[in-house]
């Protein structure tokens, strides 16, 4: 039996065809998942993909987070089932306070879109097992609003627990606050990052490297031994 | 029918490089004198009905969990005559 992993498509959902593929080379079925419906149709984790749901109107996740799908996967996601929320996905995590802080427009104003060096702080996720505390991977940024905000005792709340599960390196893109890119509950279930790991699972696209196919064999490593 | 006012800014600790760039380019435009500009949100509510303190409690929970994100945002309620 192979895990099933939900891919969640809100309108103006990009990166789900890409992310469902990434969890199919990962080995895991891909499930795909529907804004409107309540059912996630019994699936062992979700990734909420990238792109610009519901327009990104009033702000980046802001109204997603109300959507049915995610009605259902907040009460999953508290009792400890696998969300990965990558770009607009992340935001989303936050405006559901599943993850705290928040996005806002990168401090240049610009849209970033590079390959990005990122360092993985912790190994300690659901999501990131199969790295190593310290290595360093390269996958594809692009976003505008990817500022990442919170308050000084949420920074240091997040350090001093090993929260921050992805820092920027070769200079921050967006102003994100102690160049943070990727967070994590408490649990460790829920993690949240900016770059995109599913435009980087096959060598003969994108970065040329398969640095972010490690997000997908972690989840799944973690499911199969559950 | 009335209507209802809610103003979300950017808290004050908050960076706001929107508001900086307009400020930016005021000189150049002829406008001196302004050595700030915070940009925000204004909502305007039309309300069935009479905005009673029970109205006025469900916009501001509205205000709180929707129009602004409390992290980042402080927000303003107000009724226009």
């Amino acid at each position: 039996m192979t895990a099933r992993i939900g891919v969640v498509t809100f309108p103006g959902t990009l990166d789900d065809r890409d992310t469902q593929r990434a969890v199919r080379v990962a080995g895991a079925e891909a499930v795909p998942l529907w804004h409107r419906d309540k059912d996630v149709k019994q699936v062992d984790a979700v990734v909420l993909p990238g792109g610009f749901s519901y327009g990104d109107y009033l702000r980046a996740g802001a109204i997603s987070r109300f959507s049915p799908v995610m009605e259902t996967i907040i009460g999953q996601a508290k009792a400890g089932m696998p969300v990965l929320g990558i770009c607009n996905g992340f935001q989303v995590l936050t405006e559901a306070h599943l993850l705290p802080g928040a996005m806002l427009r990168n401090n240049d104003l610009h849209f970033v879109c590079r390959d990005q060096r990122l360092r993985v702080e912790t190994s300690g996720t659901a999501w990131t097992s199969d790295y190593t505390a310290g290595q360093q991977i390269s996958i594809p940024l692009k976003n505008i609003d990817g500022r990442y905000t919170a308050d000084e005792h949420t920074l240091d709340e997040l350090e001093a627990e090993g929260r921050v599960v992805f820092r920027y390196l070769d200079g921050n893109p967006n102003g994100s606050l102690r160049d943070i890119a990727g967070i994590t509950n408490a649990a460790g279930n829920v993690v949240g990052l900016m770059p995109h790991p599913e435009h980087a699972v096959e060598s003969l696209i994108g970065t040329g490297r398969t640095d972010g196919l490690g997000f997908f064999t972690s989840v799944l490593k973690k499911l199969v031994d559950a | 029918m009335a209507r209802v006012v809610v103003d979300v800014m950017l808290k004050p600790e908050i960076l706001d490089p929107q508001g900086q760039a307009v400020q930016r380019a005021l000189p150049r435009l002829g406008f001196a004198g302004i050595s700030d500009v915070r940009q925000g949100k204004r909502f305007e509510l039309e309300v069935d009905g009479p905005v009673d303190d029970a109205a006025l409690a469900r916009i501001r929970e509205m205000a709180e969990t929707f129009l602004a994100n409390t992290v980042i945002e402080d927000f303003n309620v107000k009724v226009e005559s």
